[in-house]
């Protein structure tokens, strides 16, 4: 095979590996040197419309994101896992609450700080929850009354 | 009562040998000779030379799609989500499909035409003759080759879609290209990306064993002989491809949503 084929072959291997670089790191978040953080794991009554991958943010700024979210089946509560960036302490008395981006926008986890000295551990757990807020509830509390 | 059975059984028959086809291609990967080689070869034949060809029909996807996507979303007033809506439209659907078809059409009809035409001129018997297994030869290098190439064809296309589509979106109708990216980051995720080479991987296997397999059975077609059973068997390889593109696409969708 001619020098130019293959000239031609590596050109086109390198802009397709460049691609699929770009769609799997920048878009699709890969970890490549490793994820550094740590989880925790907040408990709530509700997580309905929240996803894994949605973000967790303190003051609008993303700071981890929701790792996994099951059913601990002894209070039928959500247990939602949070993978929060190192360099983000923070401290016992957090609160979590599930929220949503505009109306009909995803959901997401807003983290309110606390004030205790005391730092969460890793794999600890946040009991202090606000579950995602029911629309349709709330929707017809207005209109039928009971507000 | 026979007419009926028959054609079943033919059709039956037909994809028995062509799973057949597609087992033997695999493993004539460990007793095929020089085969990296052949497999750039393909490389060069499959994926370089539609590189052009996907460039250009990815642009103008991403194009058209930034165009619609604006005016439908702007009656709702969710010109924000256009990025979002974009970029899982190509990654998720529009950039393994559209590739498979652009090289089924491409490079998978040349490769009917050439097997079948070395089988019509007896050159696939001559292989056999030299104790050179046919399908380790021709297909086995064709297949690697496409898994390689189609995924990377179609990351391109989508990487090239995703511009159009700013193109469009951003530069001639205005809107804000931060909020087209930031679309784009939050709602594409690995899963997305991760399921667009599978479809592209299984595509790949699809288009190249069926555009062999048409080729190199061109000799033993019903509605032709020589010249015109090679030509027969191009369309049919094409449209087939094409058919079962779509059907696999439908299958693996309902599997990775």
């Amino acid at each position: 095979m001619s020098a130019a084929k293959n000239t031609v072959i590596g050109v086109f291997v390198v802009i397709g590996l460049l691609c699929l670089a770009y769609l799997t790191i920048k878009l699709g978040r890969m970890e490549v040197l490793g994820d550094n953080g740590y989880t925790v794991t907040a408990r709530f009554s509700s997580v309905a419309g929240l996803r894994t991958g949605a973000s967790v943010e303190i003051a609008g700024v993303s700071i981890g994101r929701v790792s996994a979210i099951r059913l601990d089946t002894s209070d039928y509560t959500a247990h939602v896992d949070l993978r929060i960036n190192e360099g983000v302490p923070l401290s016992e008395d957090v609160m979590a609450s599930v929220k949503t981006s505009g109306l009909i926008g995803d959901k997401y986890i807003a983290i309110t700080p606390g004030g205790s000295e005391t730092l969460l551990e890793p794999g600890s757990l946040i009991t202090d929850t606000e579950p995602a807020l029911d629309l349709e509830a709330l929707i017809g509390k207005v209109v039928f009354g009971g507000v | 009562m026979n007419e009926i059975i028959t054609p079943v059984l033919n059709l039956l028959n037909r994809m028995g040998e062509m799973a057949l086809f597609l087992f033997e291609g695999f493993r004539q990967t460990w007793h095929s000779r020089r085969l990296p080689g052949k497999v750039l070869r393909q490389v060069y034949v499959i994926g370089a030379k539609s590189m052009f060809v996907i460039l250009l029909i990815g642009l103008f996807t991403g194009l058209v799609l930034g165009l619609q996507a604006f005016y439908a979303m702007s009656m709702f007033g969710a010109q924000g989500m256009l990025g979002s809506l974009l970029a899982l439209t190509l990654i998720r659907e529009m950039a393994p499909v559209l590739t498979a078809i652009m090289i089924a059409a491409r490079a998978g009809s040349a490769m009917t035409a050439e097997i079948g035409v070395m089988r019509i001129s007896d050159q696939i018997d001559a292989l056999e003759v030299m104790d050179i297994n046919p399908v380790g030869y021709l297909v086995t290098p064709r297949l690697l080759s496409s898994l390689v190439a189609f995924p990377l064809l179609t990351s391109i296309f989508t990487v090239v879609g995703i511009f159009g589509g700013y193109l469009s979106a951003c530069v001639l109708l205005g809107l804000n290209e931060g909020r087209y990216f930031s679309g784009i980051e939050s709602s594409v995720t690995l899963d997305d990306v991760q399921g667009c080479c599978l479809k592209a991987a299984v595509f790949a296997v699809i288009v190249i064993t069926v555009c062999c397999f048409q080729g190199y059975n061109a000799h033993r077609r019903s509605d032709g002989k020589g010249a015109e059973a090679v030509g027969n068997a191009t369309t049919s390889a094409v449209v087939m491809s094409c058919v079962l593109i779509l059907m696999a696409d439908y299958v693996l969708t309902s599997f990775l949503l």
